[in-house]
């Protein structure tokens, strides 16, 4: 599917570019809304031989670069391999900073060799090089790889493409828990029902999602083995139980339940064993989130009159306020690398994600919509995905954390809504 | 002798004169009893089904099952006490009976925090139930939240319908 780029400069960072996925394969439409400034120009390839696999490599790459909103993708117009020779004067002229060659092959057995190489025009060096040898079926993966490579070299940040994401559909009286590449590709169904489904979160090893279904008429915390499809209740005690969040090392959960009147905060193994309380407050304590090191839980807390963020130990003990403006602050993310928390804020009646830096305690609005909710960061914490509406459907978005690349995903019929974003995986 | 019978006579001359009998009269006003007034509704019959549930009824007191709460509220107003102490009265003499009540909020606001607002409104209602002696063993209180709105729209009527909670058997 042809891309159709149309670049305006404002003032500031508001280049609006339109990319429409392939709507025959992907059922998630994205639509780029917002990119940075400063994008580097860099000349991708096609691929020697790409069109042996299922998916070409070189369009992967091009369409993960381009929605980054970090890049501005120059074509090449023809086929260039790892071995072709590179005329730095020529594409530096054409204006590239960088450019992107490689191959595919077919290896005896079925599998396929992808090799590539990044090279400097500027500073006409090699940047990087790969081979990666991949199932048919997982060519995407390799694409993908190839992508977050580039983003490393040129950006220094690991680039998130290989990961995927969770996130819940409702089309009528069915709900689906669904599981697609970061993309909006290879969309697959991991739970159908008749109930409603919500805070899916994923293992740390990106093989299993928590999450809370309504089966049973009342809300219940189960996990979910996504390969083998085995289920296991982690947690139906008496009254509500949601609100799942996997520990950094995989081995337990924290989740809220209503047993004791009030919801609270408790601890469980992932078996569903060995449940422990975990706040013992006068008021609502829920969605409780660990940080990258396991060693804080940040929750939502309406002990003080009205719901603000707090943080404790995941050891136990008195909590800590962390959120001060505005009297309705919930749904708290800890970024990857622990310095900034993004959360969804009600101001003037509107529902909005806001992202606050910790070593200097600055606000800022990322969004200009009026129903966000969920905010899930990217595991390379240079994005944040949240669930929004749109025209009274629900969709999801995704913004940077500096607030200028803006991607709207959404589904021809429905909404989508929930959005748990995965892991890094191998 | 003479006296005696002559009193008899005399007497049962008078009796005879006491009694009387209305002559018909064709003239004498037909009670049409045909038409509907207070005589109709004394024959009516209506009819009791010995072994029939209370709990089924569509006319009962007991088909009344929700209450329904002011915005930010999650204490139960005075008005729906009478709904309870139904439901109450029928758990207590039916005591293989067990509700789960299912509290809710307007779809405003986060998934999570509003399963824990649709929580309290389900708590009230069992604490007031349980104030009117319900055993804990057959109640239990659980939150729907926002994920099943009974009236879809979003206004202060669609909010108002569904800040509810619900008891169901």
């Amino acid at each position: 599917m042809n891309a159709m780029t149309k670049s305006i400069f404002f003032r500031t960072f508001a280049i609006v570019a339109l990319l429409i996925a392939n709507l025959a394969h992907a059922q998630i439409r994205v639509e780029i809304a917002g990119v940075g400034a400063n994008r580097i120009p860099i000349a991708i390839a096609a691929f020697g031989d790409e069109s042996i696999a299922p998916s070409q490599i070189s369009a992967i790459v091009k369409a993960d670069l381009g929605r980054s909103g970090y890049f501005r993708i120059i074509d090449t117009g023809n086929v260039m391999t790892e071995n072709t020779p590179i005329n730095y004067a020529d594409w530096k002229s054409r204006g590239a900073n960088a450019i992107v060659v490689g191959s595919v092959s077919r290896l005896p057995g079925g599998h396929f060799d992808v090799k590539y190489r990044l090279f400097d025009t500027v500073k006409e060096t090699q940047l990087s090089s790969m081979a990666l040898s991949s199932q048919p079926q997982f060519i995407r993966v390799a694409g993908h790889k190839i992508a977050d490579d580039i983003y490393l070299k040129l950006l220094g940040i690991p680039g998130a493409f290989a990961t995927r994401i969770a996130y819940v559909t409702k089309a009528g009286r069915e709900y689906h828990l669904e599981i697609a590449d970061s993309d909006g590709e290879g969309v697959q169904v991991a739970l159908r029902s008749n109930e409603p489904i919500i805070s899916p979160s994923w293992s740390p090893d990106g093989t299993k999602v928590a999450y809370v279904s309504f089966e049973n008429k009342k809300p219940v915390v189960y996990v979910q083995d996504l390969v083998t499809r085995k289920r296991t209740v982690v947690a139906n005690f008496k009254g509500s139980n949601s609100a799942p969040a996997w520990s950094p090392d995989g081995s337990r959960l924290a989740v809220a339940l209503s047993r004791s009147g009030l919801t609270q905060m408790y601890m469980v193994n992932a078996d569903g064993s060995n449940l422990r309380r975990l706040t013992s407050s006068a008021g609502i304590d829920t969605e409780p989130q660990f940080s990258a090191d396991g060693q804080t839980i940040y929750f939502t807390s309406d002990r003080s009159g009205g719901p603000q963020i707090y943080k404790m130990s995941a050891a136990g003990g008195e909590a800590r306020r962390v959120t001060f403006n505005g009297t309705y602050n919930i749904s708290p993310r800890i970024s990857p690398d622990g310095k900034s928390l993004a959360y969804i804020s009600r101001r003037d009646g509107k529902f909005q994600l806001y992202l606050l830096d910790l070593t200097n305690g600055q606000e800022i609005r990322l969004s200009d919509t009026g129903r966000d909710e969920s905010p899930s960061f990217s595991p390379n914490g240079k994005y944040l995905m949240y669930a929004t509406s749109d025209g009274g459907r629900g969709t999801l978005a995704v913004v940077s954390v500096d607030g200028s690349v803006r991607q709207r995903l959404s589904i021809r019929a429905g909404d989508i809504q929930e959005p748990k974003w995965g892991p890094f995986m191998k | 002798m003479r006296t005696l019978t002559s009193v008899f006579v005399l007497s049962s001359a008078m009796l005879l004169a006491a009694c009387s009998s209305t002559k018909l009269d064709d003239k004498a006003p037909v009670v049409d009893r045909s038409a509907s007034g207070a005589g109709a509704d004394a024959r009516s019959v209506g009819t009791v089904n010995a072994n029939s549930d209370p709990l089924n009824d569509p006319q009962g007191v007991l088909a009344k099952r929700s209450v329904y709460f002011d915005y930010d509220s999650y204490s139960v107003k005075g008005e729906y006490q009478p709904i309870l102490e139904n439901h109450a009265k029928y758990l207590q003499s039916h005591k293989d009976r067990k509700i789960i009540i299912q509290g809710n909020t307007d779809e405003r606001g986060g998934a999570e925090y509003n399963l824990a607002l649709g929580q309290k409104r389900a708590e009230a209602v069992r604490k007031s139930m349980s104030l009117l002696g319900v055993s804990d063993s057959q109640m239990e209180a659980v939150s729907l939240g926002k994920e099943k709105p009974k009236a879809e729209g979003h206004d202060e009527a669609a909010w108002a319908e569904n800040r509810r909670a619900d008891i169901v058997y």
